[in-house]
């Protein structure tokens, strides 16, 4: 809150800790920043040096120019994950939200469905695959289906403890005003589980991205799917390594595209009053 | 102690609501209440005082209606219960909403009755200029202070002008300073207004200053044990806060209290 300019005169203390704070705010951007360049440096010396072939492991800059003669049949590739990524993101908020409020609206039904959610999410879903592909016909159903089971948990899971953790006086203020059960969900317990909701996007948002490109690698032996998975198969196949590369990088920047834009969106609905968006202030 | 007491400077009143040999008992078997008789009239600014565990709180959770007694009756007016639009509510904590804004924690109340912002507009800023919060609409809570905090709780129950005002400790959490102004303001709301409110405190310096009726309660099991009429004059400002009939009156008043106190330890011998 201090506002330090020229004249205002510091303790040695003090100083120490805005320089500790100055080098730590430039820390955070620069160390990963190098130590990734230098992983890359390290990686084409490797190349390098032993002479290995580019069909084992290319270089970093035949990865590059890779991902630019490839640019069409990669982000092609990329356009159809992305599609059932977010899809399947959707539609886990919708039937995590949706069955949550559902759980909330008795003891009972929780009790009874819940366990059926635990099975559905620990049973991998590698192994449930091959009965999917058996009872559906339709692919972009099959891969969807796929990654909304892995998404959908940590959304059901996080949201149904959200509306159960609403402060005891507050329900009891919505009773004292004669609050309909839709009045209460509506302005008290939805808002409620806001943040432990994002919490469980986040999460989502990154098993979806998995969800999809694993369903494609099960379903690519069997199917006709065109997307980033099937092209590393196909490169994996065909010992073209710098595709399978550059396919690998796109998928983990998407992944990590998804995580930056779900968690500014946390940080944005959250700032003014969530205790986990507010900076530190003394 | 001069239980039909008519508090001078205020008219006989008419009963509002009596207790008669109310008791709850929790499912854990611990009797919170025991046959409790208490009249509370039109217009009373009325505390229960008394130390932890004498049920007080569970008394006003029953005057609520927010629980229901395992024996006796609530006699609202001799008969009926009041209607719950009546009631407001304030909590020992200032349990508002963190992502509404100070406007939308007092509409809420008239926004669970379907009064839409617009038409609640007037008597929200009323009621919030009333606890000197204007200009503090759209902050929300976590930009408050506590004593602020609890002016927009005070707001909320008030917006709908209840009839009775139900008050769990609202300033036990807050410095001295915090809480004497918001005594005094507390007091000038009732004056103008003359609504009826129960005041639950365990601070008899607080009880004393605020109400005409100092109910003392003593605990295991909570019972009413005293009650004391405090005869001094409204309006109370800081120069009654440090008169000798307020430390005469604090000094009956806490007498009364130890008595509850003593009697309790005096019955226990579970020996927790």
């Amino acid at each position: 809150m201090t506002v330090i300019d020229g004249t205002l005169k510091l303790d040695p203390e003090e100083a120490r800790r805005v320089r500790q704070e100055r080098l730590e705010r430039i820390g955070r951007w620069v160390l990963p920043l190098a130590i990734m360049i230098l992983a890359i440096w390290l990686w084409d010396r490797i190349c390098v040096w032993n002479e290995i072939p580019r069909y084992i492991l290319p270089r970093p800059g035949v990865v590059l120019s890779t991902l630019y003669n490839d640019a069409g049949l990669l982000f092609s590739a990329l356009l159809v994950t992305l599609r059932i990524t977010f899809l399947s993101l959707l539609l886990a908020v919708v039937g995590g939200v949706g069955l949550a409020v559902l759980f909330a609206q008795s003891k009972w039904v929780e009790m009874s469905f819940f366990p059926f959610a635990i099975v559905l999410q620990v049973t991998p879903i590698v192994a449930i695959f091959p009965l999917i592909n058996i009872y559906v016909d339709n692919q972009t159903t099959k891969l969807l289906l796929c990654a909304w089971i892995v998404a959908f948990f940590p959304i059901l899971s996080n949201t149904t403890l959200g509306l159960n953790s609403v402060d005891r006086n507050l329900r009891d203020l919505f009773k004292l005003n004669g609050a309909t059960r839709w009045q209460q969900l509506r302005y008290l317990r939805l808002p409620a589980a806001m943040p432990y909701f994002l919490g469980g996007l986040k999460i989502a948002g990154g098993l979806s991205l998995i969800g999809a490109v694993v369903a494609e690698f099960v379903a690519g032996s069997t199917g006709q799917s065109s997307g980033l998975a099937s092209r590393i198969i196909e490169a994996g196949y065909r010992l073209n390594a710098p595709r399978l590369f550059a396919a690998l990088f796109l998928i983990s920047l998407t992944g990590i595209l998804i995580f930056l834009v779900l968690s500014l969106i946390s940080h944005l609905i959250l700032r003014r009053w969530h205790e986990s968006a507010l900076k530190q202030e003394r | 102690m001069m239980r039909e007491q008519v508090v001078q400077g205020r008219a006989a009143a008419s009963d509002l609501l009596a207790l008669r040999g109310v008791g709850k008992v929790f499912s854990n078997g611990v009797t919170a209440l025991s046959d409790v008789g208490l009249t509370i009239r039109e217009g009373d600014f009325l505390s229960l005082l008394g130390p932890s565990g004498c049920g007080k709180s569970t008394a006003l959770r029953l005057i609520a209606g927010l629980s229901t007694p395992t024996s006796g009756v609530l006699d609202w007016r001799g008969g009926g219960s009041l209607d719950r639009a009546n009631i407001g509510f304030v909590f020992q904590e200032p349990t508002l909403l963190p992502w509404a804004s100070v406007f939308d924690n007092v509409w809420l109340p008239l926004r669970l009755k379907g009064i839409s912002r617009a038409n609640a507009a007037s008597a929200v800023n009323e009621m919030l200029a009333r606890v000197h919060l204007t200009g503090f609409e759209n902050a929300v809570p976590r930009e408050l202070s506590g004593g602020m905090k609890m002016r927009v709780s005070i707001a909320r129950a008030m917006v709908t002008k209840p009839r009775v005002l139900l008050m769990d400790e609202p300033f036990a959490a807050l410095d001295e300073i915090t809480r004497f102004k918001l005594n005094n303001d507390l007091l000038e709301l009732w004056q103008d207004e003359r609504f009826t409110v129960v005041f639950v405190t365990h601070s008899v310096f607080e009880s004393v200053f605020l109400s005409n009726r100092v109910v003392v309660m003593a605990a295991r099991p909570g019972r009413v044990f005293d009650e004391l009429a405090i005869e001094a004059s409204y309006s109370r400002d800081e120069a009654f806060r440090t008169s000798p009939d307020y430390a005469a009156l604090c000094r009956q008043a806490s007498d009364v209290l130890v008595n509850a106190i003593n009697s309790t330890a005096g019955s226990h011998h579970d020996g927790h």
